[in-house]
């Protein structure tokens, strides 16, 4: 009777087990990409090519979605301010949403889906075809050549994207909140410049979306190098791709905000 | 030349996980120049054995020796220097499909050689010239049929010029034509190159007009070798089963499983 | 796709992600005044300082002319110090007034520098003597009620 029970407990200390030697090799993984990054800066060719697939392919999604979500922020924030008699708040409030977080957590979010999971097929393809064999066989190390210049474009990429989409944002903010509902151009931004410290927020903002960048991007070559050479293995790396990384941001995301923002609390 | 033998296998072993091993002992001496063939059923570790010669895999016990180098020993730097004397041929090709096929045989010189771009283009026009394909230089991979991208492939794995050529079933999924022209390519390029080629396959006919020499493996053992005018006199039943591609025989039909009528009267009843 | 596209793509790429950082600095973050120049520090001394936040603003006639860069307590004569970082640009008498104030009545509270008519200026590091408290709203309701409550009583007889 009690084999049921036994069976639960079983897998969950199973499933424990595996994620932490899943955590152990992705560890090792992520030092082996590390170690073997000299050709990746050597020929920085092969990240410039990385960048243009991770990057510059992610530009379109990331500055619409800046624009909306900035604009939806003006419209909402000004709702709530106008109630409160303090519109002219509403460039501190847009600005520091998107800056301290809006920014790099959705641009990760995008980021991951856009280009984590593009990195995670790629490689999990070029596996399934043999093609990662065929360069070990020609002596090209595939880490050396074909993950680590991927994991550094996304390292690259990410604060880039982030900050663009905060811009972005802001404009969003600036074009609802300025032209369609009439706050005043001149408080809007001196209210901003007021609020926004640069170090305390901007380049606090910047080394969140770096860490996301990392976490994304080793996740990103981790699952598409560890996926099982079939069709469908891929198609769950990939999977697990959006899901790991979209919740590493989101865990990262607290943690970082209680090391960065500690004089609110 | 140290030994007369460039690839030789002493009694090895080879587990993915110890419960089940893939090979049982196998031993094998392939000369210098010559073209061998490692034959069997399908699952019967031959495309171990080369990932074991290639290195890519290491032998659980036993000794993988490639001129004169024990693969197992090798460090990662003295593997991979070993591998540059390596060509290898993979099943389906493993082109890169984000380059056009000049730039995939040009891949290994470009990462290898400081060799100017003229240099380059020289000596890729020669290897597509071998295989017949200059004029398919500027096409991608995904524009070519099945045989044009193997004799691609081919192209490439003898960029370098290797010492060992390992084919990996390069005759499967081919039509009759592709696969006789792959057939003398590979015997004509291992005689041009003065190179040795392993080639695993379980294509008998087809190899048995192009090889030198041919080992049989089953469940982990060679269990047969000998010339191709030995192999086909042979009276082993298990070679006669091969050769002559009998259904049935020391191989058997079915997968070992109960008697069918308890099968299908437990099917009945549940 | 060509190399020198994707060079040219990548470059576009990077030029407007740091034209977009460049943004953020110096449109939004304001860099350019109060943080990026040079700053002395003055301290002051104030019995209450209500809700006043390390980095809150200070400004003089409402102008940014720094921060308050450490807010510490002084254990002697049961009094918060604060320490202020000035733009270098901007000196002050020595019988400047430092106040806290509110920005309207439920904002955030910053420090507000009048200038005095002190010929000396006051040099770095130097404390600053006259100051005024934040006014703490439950103080300010409380005294008034009691004012009203005190008030109520008295015309009663001369009517």
């Amino acid at each position: 009777m009690l084999d049921r029970p036994l069976n639960v407990l079983r897998s969950i200390g199973g499933g424990l087990v595996d994620a932490v030697w899943r955590l152990g090799y992705a560890s090792r993984f992520f030092v082996g990409v590390l170690m073997l990054s000299g050709t990746a800066m050597r020929r920085f060719q092969l990240t410039i090519r990385e960048v243009y697939f991770t990057g510059v392919l992610s530009l379109i999604i990331i500055v619409v979605s800046g624009l909306f979500v900035g604009m939806v922020l003006g419209l909402q924030g000004y709702d709530t301010l106008q109630r409160f008699g303090s519109a002219s708040a509403l460039g501190t409030l847009v600005a520091l949403s998107l800056v301290r977080e809006l920014g790099p957590v959705v641009a990760g979010l995008l980021f991951a889906s856009r280009a984590g999971s593009a990195i995670t097929a790629e490689i999990g393809l070029m596996k399934t075809t043999e093609q990662l064999s065929a360069m070990e066989m020609m002596a090209i190390n595939p880490i050396a050549r074909v993950v680590a210049p991927r994991f550094w474009a996304g390292v690259i990429s990410m604060p880039l994207l982030a900050a663009l989409f905060s811009a972005m944002g802001i404009l969003g903010g600036w074009m609802v909140g300025v032209r369609l509902l009439g706050v005043d151009d001149g408080t809007f931004w001196s209210q901003m410049q007021a609020a926004v410290d640069f170090r305390e927020d901007i380049l606090n903002g910047v080394i969140k979306s770096l860490v996301f960048g990392l976490a994304v991007s080793w996740i990103a070559v981790f699952e598409g190098y560890d996926a099982v050479p079939t069709a469908e293995g891929v198609s769950s790396a990939t999977t697990r791709t959006v899901v790991t990384s979209s919740l590493a941001i989101l865990a990262l995301d607290v943690l970082l905000t209680a090391f960065m923002f500690r004089g609110v609390v | 030349m140290a030994t007369p033998n460039l690839v030789e296998l002493r009694n090895v072993v080879f587990a993915y996980d110890a419960a089940r091993p893939v090979l049982k002992g196998i031993d094998m001496a392939i000369p210098r120049g010559r073209v061998v063939a490692i034959m069997g059923g399908s699952g019967c570790g031959k495309t171990t054995t080369i990932r074991l010669i290639g290195g890519q895999l290491k032998a659980s016990a036993g000794e993988v020796i490639v001129d004169g180098e024990s693969v197992s020993r090798l460090d990662d730097g003295a593997l991979y220097a070993l591998r540059r004397r390596m060509g290898m041929l993979f099943q389906f090709g493993a082109l890169f499909t984000d380059m056009t096929v000049f730039d995939n045989v040009a891949f290994q010189i470009r990462e290898h050689t400081d060799l100017t771009e003229e240099l380059i283009n020289d000596l890729v026009m020669m290897k597509l010239n071998a295989v017949g394909l200059r004029g398919a230089a500027d096409l991608m991979p995904s524009e070519l049929s099945g045989g044009m991208a193997r004799r691609v492939a081919l192209a490439r794995a003898i960029s370098l010029d290797p010492l060992l050529m390992m084919y990996d079933e390069p005759f499967a999924g081919l039509d009759p034509i592709s696969l006789g022209v792959i057939g003398q390519l590979i015997r004509k390029l291992n005689d041009a190159l003065g190179a040795t080629s392993i080639i695993v396959t379980h294509d008998v006919q087809e190899s048995l007009q192009i090889v030198d020499y041919i080992y049989f493996v089953s469940e982990g053992r060679v269990v047969a070798e000998g010339s191709p005018a030995e192999i086909r006199a042979s009276k082993d039943p298990w070679v006669h089963q091969f050769v002559w591609a009998e259904a049935d025989g020391p191989v058997p039909f079915q997968y070992p499983s109960p008697p069918y009528a308890q099968d299908l009267l437990e099917a009945g009843r549940a | 796709m060509n190399r020198a596209v994707i060079d040219l793509w990548v470059g576009l790429f990077v030029a407007v992600g740091f034209a977009a950082l460049v943004f953020l600095a110096m449109k939004v973050g304001n860099l350019s005044a109060a943080n990026g120049g040079e700053t002395y520090e003055l301290k002051a001394s104030f019995d209450n300082i209500g809700g006043l936040k390390v980095r809150a603003p200070l400004k003089s006639s409402g102008v940014l002319i720094g921060r308050v860069s450490d807010i510490q307590f002084d254990s002697e004569h049961y009094q918060a110090v604060v320490t202020f970082t000035v733009d270098r640009r901007f000196e002050f008498p020595r019988d400047t007034f430092a106040t806290i104030l509110t920005a309207g009545l439920l904002g955030e509270q910053y420090v507000g520098f009048d200038a005095g008519g002190d010929a000396e200026m006051l040099k770095p590091g130097e404390t600053i003597r006259k100051t005024q408290s934040a006014v703490v709203l439950e103080k300010l309701i409380g005294q008034f009620m009691f004012g009203k409550a005190s008030e109520a009583p008295q015309p009663a007889p001369t009517k």
